[in-house]
Formats: C-alpha cells, sequence, structure tokens
C-alpha cells in the first residue's frame, strides 16, 4: 500500500517526522561508529603494552604513552615528516605555479592550436601512473637524480590535471578585466599576476590542497627511487618500519597515528575545498 | 604606434608560449615523452642489469604475455578485486541519501565518514594488516571468542555440521568464489574467506564515505524539488519515488563514478600487495600493477613490464572512449 502520499492527521504527521528524524539519527550514528573502529582500535592499541594486544579488553589496562616516544627512539620519524613536508611543499609549489601560468595561456591567451593543444592535454589525464613510471625511473638514473630530493619533486610537479582545473577557474572570471587592463598598458605577466591570480584564488587553493594531500601520501615513486634513509619520506618509513619492527604492533600503530593526524587536521581545516574540488572535476582515478 | 593583426597574432602566441613553456616543457619530459618510450620499449628485451644483450624482439613480449599463465591470474584478480564496486557505490548513494535530508550535524557526519578516505595509504593499510592478522588481530579476536562462549560452534556441531575456527584472512587463499589458486576455475574447497576478500572488504570500508559519497551528495542536491512534488501528489511510495525520480536524475553521476571506478580498478592493488600481502599468498593479491612493478623493479625485465603496461594503457584508454561517447559532457554542480 501506498501510504506516504496519504495526509495524516496533524498528530501523527508530527510522529511520523519525529520519528524518521530519531531513526536517521540513529543510523548516522551507527555507521559513523563503524566507521571509527578500526581508527579507535588503533588509538587504542597504541598506548598498550605490547602483552595487551593480543587481550579482549579495548582499553588499555596500563597505558604507556612512552609507546610514542619510543617510535623516534627506533626511527627518524622526524625526519620522515620533515621529508615528506618538505617534497610535498614544493611539488605543491611548483604545480600551482606552473599549471597557472599554463591555464592562464589555455583560458586567457587567444593563438592557433589552443584548442589542439589543450585536448592533448586532456587526453593525458588518463594514462595509468605506472605507464610513465618505468620511463620516469630510468630518466632518473640517467641524470643521476636517483635518490635526490630533486629526483623526488621534479618529475611530480607538472599536473594536467592542474592545468584543467584552473583552466575551468580562470574561465569565470569576466574578459572585460583583462581587456581593459591592457589598454591601460597592463604586460601579460602583470594580467596574470595582478589580476587573475587573485582572482582564481579559490582554484588554486583547490589544486594546492588536493596537490598537497596526494604528494604527502604518494607511495609508488618515492618507493623506487629513495635508496637511503635520510630521504625516505613517510610512506616509506612506515614500510620499513613495519617490515623491520612488525611484530611491536602497538608502535606501529603509534606511528600510524601520528602519520596521519596531519592529514585529518589538514582535511578539516580545508574541507570546503576538498569538496569543492571533487565536485569540479573529480578527483584522478 | 600601429600593429599589424598578423603581427599582434604572432606576438600573442609568443606570449602563450611562454606561459606554457614550463608545464609543456615537464609535460613533455615526465608525461608525453615516456609514454612514448615505453612504447618502444616495449618491441625490446631491454633488461636493465644487462644479463641478457639489447635486442629489438618486436612482438616478442606481447606473444609472451598471452602465454604467461601468470598474467591471466593476475589479471583475474584485478577484476575480482572490483567485485567490491557495487556494494560500495551502493553504500556510498546510501550515505548520500541520508545526509542529504535536513537533519543537526550533517556535517559531522560526512566528516567522519569521509575520514577512511582522507587518510587511506601506507598507515591504514599498516593498521588493517594487523586487524586482519590471526593470532592477535581484534577480528579474529572477537570471532573466536563469539564462536567459543556465544555457542555458535556448539550449535553448528548439534546441527550435524562441523565446528568452524575463524579465517586466516590474509595468510589464506580462499575466497568467497572459491577459485583455485593455480588455474582461473572454480575448486570447491577454496570456498570460503581469504586475502582477496579481506582486501575487498577493507577497500569498501575506505571507499564507502569516499569522493562518491560527495558526488552524489552533490548530485542529489540538483534534482529540481518540483519532481519530488509531483511525484508526491500523485501518491507514490517512497521506493516508488526513488526509483522514477532519484535514480534516473542521478544516472550521469552513477556512470561517472563507475567508469572512474573501473579506471581506478584496473590500476589498483599496488599498495595494498605492496604493504599487506607481497602479493600473496600463492599470488591470490597480485594485480597486474603489482606484476608491472614486480617485473620492472625487482627483476629488471624493462620490456615486458612495458608492454604490460601498455595493455593496461589500452584497455583504460578503450574505457575513456566509451566513457566520452556515452557520459555526460561535463557534470555540473
Amino acid at each position: 500500500m501506498k501510504s506516504s502520499g496519504i495526509k495524516r492527521s496533524g498528530f501523527s504527521e508530527w510522529w511520523y517526522r519525529k520519528g524518521k528524524y530519531a531513526a536517521s539519527h540513529l543510523l548516522l550514528t551507527f555507521l559513523s561508529i563503524t566507521t571509527l573502529l578500526p581508527f579507535l582500535w588503533m588509538v587504542l592499541a597504541s598506548f598498550k603494552p605490547l602483552d595487551e594486544l593480543e587481550q579482549l579488553n579495548p582499553i588499555p589496562r596500563a597505558w604507556r604513552p612512552g609507546n610514542y616516544l619510543k617510535v623516534f627512539e627506533k626511527i627518524p620519524f622526524h625526519l620522515y615528516y620533515f621529508n615528506s613536508l618538505f617534497v610535498a611543499a614544493w611539488v605543491t609549489f611548483l604545480t600551482c605555479l606552473t599549471s597557472a601560468m599554463a591555464a592562464f595561456a589555455f583560458a586567457r591567451l587567444r593563438w592557433r592550436g589552443r584548442d589542439q593543444v589543450f585536448r592533448l592535454y586532456l587526453a593525458t589525464l588518463m594514462i595509468p601512473g605506472v605507464v610513465v613510471m618505468i620511463p620516469n625511473f630510468t630518466l632518473m638514473v640517467k641524470m643521476h637524480l636517483l635518490d635526490s630530493y630533486l629526483g623526488l619533486i621534479v618529475p611530480a610537479s607538472f599536473s594536467a590535471f592542474g592545468t584543467f582545473l584552473l583552466r575551468q577557474f580562470m574561465l569565470t572570471i569576466p574578459p572585460s578585466l583583462d581587456e581593459s587592463a591592457a589598454i591601460e598598458g597592463a604586460s601579460h605577466w602583470q594580467i596574470f599576476w595582478d589580476i587573475i591570480m587573485p582572482l582564481a584564488r579559490p582554484g588554486l587553493i583547490t589544486l594546492a590542497v588536493f596537490t598537497f594531500m596526494g604528494n604527502y601520501m604518494s607511495f609508488f615513486w618515492p618507493l623506487i627511487l629513495v635508496k637511503s634513509e635520510h630521504l625516505r619520506t613517510l610512506p616509506i618509513g612506515m614500510l620499513y618500519f613495519d617490515t623491520l619492527y612488525g611484530r611491536q604492533t602497538n608502535l606501529i600503530m603509534a606511528a600510524s597515528v601520528m602519520n596521519i593526524i596531519p592529514l585529518i587536521v589538514f582535511f578539516i581545516v580545508s574541507q570546503k575545498f576538498i569538496i569543492k574540488g571533487i565536485q569540479l572535476g573529480a578527483v584522478k582515478g | 604606434m600601429r600593429i599589424r593583426k598578423g603581427n599582434r597574432d604572432t606576438r600573442e602566441f609568443f606570449t602563450a608560449l611562454g606561459f606554457l613553456m614550463p608545464n609543456f616543457l615537464g609535460f613533455a619530459v615526465f608525461g608525453a615523452g615516456p609514454v612514448l618510450f615505453s612504447l618502444v620499449v616495449s618491441f625490446s628485451n631491454w633488461n636493465l642489469q644487462h644479463t641478457v644483450p639489447f635486442r629489438w624482439t618486436v612482438l616478442d613480449n606481447y606473444i609472451m604475455m598471452m602465454k604467461d599463465k601468470a598474467f591471466w591470474m593476475y589479471f583475474f584478480n584485478t577484476v575480482y578485486f572490483m567485485l567490491g564496486m557495487p556494494v560500495a557505490i551502493a553504500g556510498s548513494l546510501l550515505l548520500a541519501i541520508l545526509l542529504s535530508q535536513k537533519l543537526r550535524g550533517v556535517i559531522v557526519y560526512r566528516t567522519l565518514f569521509y575520514l577512511p578516505c582522507i587518510t587511506s595509504g601506507v598507515a591504514l593499510m599498516i593498521l588493517w594488516k594487523a586487524l586482519y592478522n590471526p593470532d592477535f588481530g581484534p577480528i579474529n579476536t572477537i570471532m573466536n571468542w563469539a564462536l567459543a562462549k556465544l555457542g555458535i560452534n556448539h550449535l553448528l556441531i548439534l546441527l550435524g555440521g562441523k565446528a568452524v575456527s575463524a579465517p586466516q584472512w590474509l595468510l589464506s587463499t580462499k575466497n568467497l568464489l572459491a577459485m583455485s589458486v593455480e588455474e582461473i576455475k572454480m575448486t570447491l574447497g577454496q570456498w570460503g574467506l581469504g586475502a582477496r576478500d579481506a582486501l575487498i572488504f577493507m577497500g569498501i570500508w575506505v571507499a564507502i564515505g569516499g569522493n562518491n559519497m560527495i558526488l552524489y551528495i552533490a548530485a542529489l542536491s540538483n534534482v529540481p524539488q518540483e519532481l519530488y512534488e509531483a511525484a508526491e501528489i500523485d501518491g507514490a511510495g517512497k521506493w516508488a519515488i526513488f526509483k522514477n525520480v532519484t535514480w534516473p536524475q542521478l544516472a550521469p553521476t552513477t556512470f561517472f563514478i563507475v567508469v572512474m571506478s573501473f579506471i581506478g580498478g584496473l590500476q589498483g592493488g599496488f599498495e595494498q600487495a605492496r604493504v599487506m600481502t607481497g602479493g600473496g599468498p600463492a599470488g591470490t593479491t597480485t594485480t597486474l600493477t603489482y606484476y608491472i612493478y614486480v617485473k620492472a623493479f625487482e627483476e629488471f625485465q624493462i620490456g615486458y613490464a612495458s608492454a604490460m603496461s601498455w595493455i593496461l594503457f589500452m584497455i583504460i584508454f578503450a574505457v575513456t572512449l566509451v566513457n566520452w561517447k556515452f557520459g555526460a559532457r561535463e557534470l555540473n554542480y
């Protein structure tokens, strides 16, 4: 029977709404807790002494905050942090700059062959990472950039996706702005830097957030490129930590917690831009 | 000053070139160039260790691939891992519908659901490896407790069955489709929960509240309200409204999500294999990407690995063409 369309009396309508409201909250709370359970276990396990790990009690009987310090004794975790942030910051800066310049050429300048070249850019969005990984690796070998910061940063700093995203943004800026600036004698670079860049700021932040996060977590490229310990980024450091000390699960979990905390903070701060970015072009792969 | 039009065009062209150059050079050196390079290399026997003299082998790598049983097995694995896709997408839609109601705290729920996606990576995989650990992982601790203390095994024996034990998860080659290990065929004894399913469950947990949910939320907010009102006036029930209004309105988004998940799935499984299973047990969690990685960076058979990566590229290219042909021009939110 199709009942929801039938008019209810005011009273039962009130109960129906309240009930639906409560049921939705109940369901959402239940689902959130299910999602969070693995995280909860991770945090609790990171505070447990090793012999308590296989026991059923979720809350540690003896709290061991010292586990976090022990991680730093076993591996140079601060160095991994630094490497990840350093590399991600450079990649983000370079990606934003080069993508914005290219996007400016595609969105604000008129030149022959523009649309064909742009289509070529779009086509490269679907190239699977693994295809370029092998040639890029051999290129790094030839250029003696294996095992170096430059090798980690430079190949990751050119993004067709970023160009695409910023072009979409720049197209929404009214063309009268740069026309009047040109009449007043502004150079192309001035138009780009002083007019378009400030107006494209939401797009730039969105791209920066995605690039930073993607690079912070990037795994494949650093894995094949980095050989020496002092260049390891967090994911690579975590991998070797797990391989070497895998039995000390409490320490591994402490390291994992420290690994993801910056991401969670970063996400909460920049949520608006991330959501926008997903909707704008949908993240690659 | 008078500038002829042709001159201005040329000047504009060189300005554009200047702006384009940094990105374009990087794109040529690290993107387009490598793609062509890997195609060329795939016709050779290039080995980074120089154990064999370099030779153009034309199609040998591709023929080898067709005959390589492992390649087909790992191709199958890659497809197997996509079985979680429909579940994850349906889950994302369900969450999106729940979050599209007028409720307090929707943003908080959304943030919580999104956490696995935003933190996904090596750290989470190491976490799940611990969760799945058969000896001290919480999943099996709880399962064993339930089997023993809640009398589930007792009941099974009473009913004339056999006592069961908790799955070995990442150490087991069993799987829900009962696929055997060496060949792509079913063997009843292989039925159970094993490494492949464990990775699928983890994948669903990561994907369900992720980007797809965000896309669905945006799409739902774009369904014209009048459509719902009209359907309600017609006396349509909840399910009828979903089937006849919501679902068709979401079709372009769903199509996009399916295509993207498919493309992602074809390239997937590398991190899981490298971090959690080493591609095992017995190769059951080795996907195409991981196989390419092993061939290229552990066995240094660059030629063969390049050939495989090009086949992967071609498949993805085909899927993208389908998307271009049938997908919406642009998803606007």
